[in-house]
């Protein structure tokens, strides 16, 4: 029976901010599998969260990072490396816009908005991506992120995080590209709408999930469970000839038409 | 039993770090409390979480989320699905 051991392997997650978060989801099943990892939080507000939903681990690392900065997250993962020795595993769940860029009209965002959403949940993958490849191992590593369906097509409300998630996606590509002589993988989940404090600020949440109840092939909402496993293969050796690719976790939704 | 006041309290309380007893009835989440919008979210969920037993699942949406300002607010919502003391 195929099953997925991550024993010895060390992963840094960015994006925890609850027990609710995806980001925490994908942690519990690669603790379970075997990793031990390290964690994030944004600031001081988003600290106590974090200690408190990994409270139940053995005493993880964790380091403040504001992952707009690149030399915040190369702090990271050199502490990280000291204290693991190495990085094999990398989470990227971070998202973010202004509240007056999320509902109303798409054209009313501004320049400084247009950055927030963009530095935010778009450029953050490139350091977060490039910086731990030399803490990988000569095998390689692998990283996930998370996009929305929205990256390409139209979720009113959803506005300027579309745009972000579009260059999210754009990334994953070229990231692939320049790391997989390394072995480095870099895939996306697109996951369907799930209640998350990041989700439940975007307007219309409500209207998306029932549209994914009444319209995916699958009459349902998936779980946090269904997109960490997903993680948790595409993180594992299981998945070793996927790499640059947006895997859709949505129970079928966007394969309709009507 | 804790009343349905004291589970909205302490729950508020938790949320945003603050003494269950500056909480009243009366309370503003955002203006009386210093609730931000992440603690709004937060808290919405954790109502949710807190009231749906069972079959029952007590879901709040955007539109009904606008109109909870006050603890008060909350009871009369809660009220309105059911849930009261």
């Amino acid at each position: 029976m195929a099953s997925i051991d991550l024993s010895g392997k060390k992963g840094v997650v960015f994006g925890v901010a609850n027990q609710r978060s995806i980001a925490w989801a994908i942690s519990q099943k690669l603790v379970d599998a075997g990793a031990e990892l390290a964690f994030t939080y944004l600031n001081d507000r988003m600290k106590s969260s974090v200690e408190k939903t990994a409270a139940s681990l053995d005493n993880p690392l964790l380091v403040e990072c504001d992952a707009t900065d690149p030399e915040q997250v190369k702090k990271v993962y050199a502490q990280a490396a000291a204290r693991m020795g190495k990085v094999d595993i990398v989470v990227h769940c971070i998202a973010f816009a202004d509240r007056d860029d999320l509902g109303g009209n798409f054209s009313a965002v501004t320049p400084q908005g247009f950055r927030t959403a963009l530095e935010a949940s778009a450029y953050t993958l490139i350091p977060v991506t490039a910086e731990a490849v030399p803490y990988m191992p000569e095998e390689g590593g692998s990283v996930v992120t998370l996009s929305f369906d929205a990256a390409g097509r139209v979720y009113p409300g959803y506005n300027i995080m579309g745009t972000a998630k579009a260059a999210l996606e754009n990334e994953v590509g070229q990231l692939a590209n320049e790391f997989g002589p390394k072995g480095v993988r870099v895939n996306a989940i697109s996951a369907g709408p799930l209640a998350t404090l990041a989700a439940r600020s975007i307007p219309g949440f409500n209207t998306m999930r029932k549209a994914f109840e009444e319209r995916s092939p699958l009459g349902r909402n998936i779980t946090h469970d269904e997109v960490a496993n997903t993680a948790l293969f595409l993180l594992s050796d299981l998945s070793s000839g996927i790499t640059g690719a947006v895997i859709p976790v949505d129970a079928g939704y966007t394969a309709m038409g009507i | 039993m804790a009343t349905v006041f004291e589970r909205v309290r302490d729950i508020a309380a938790d949320k945003l770090s603050i003494e269950a007893d500056d909480i009243k009835p009366e309370s503003s989440f955002t203006n009386d409390l210093n609730a931000d919008s992440l603690d709004v979210v937060e808290l919405i969920m954790a109502l949710e979480e807190e009231f749906s037993e069972g079959d029952t699942t007590v879901e709040i949406s955007d539109e009904e989320a606008e109109g909870l300002n006050t603890v008060n607010d909350v009871l009369s919502f809660l009220g309105g699905k059911g849930i009261s003391d």
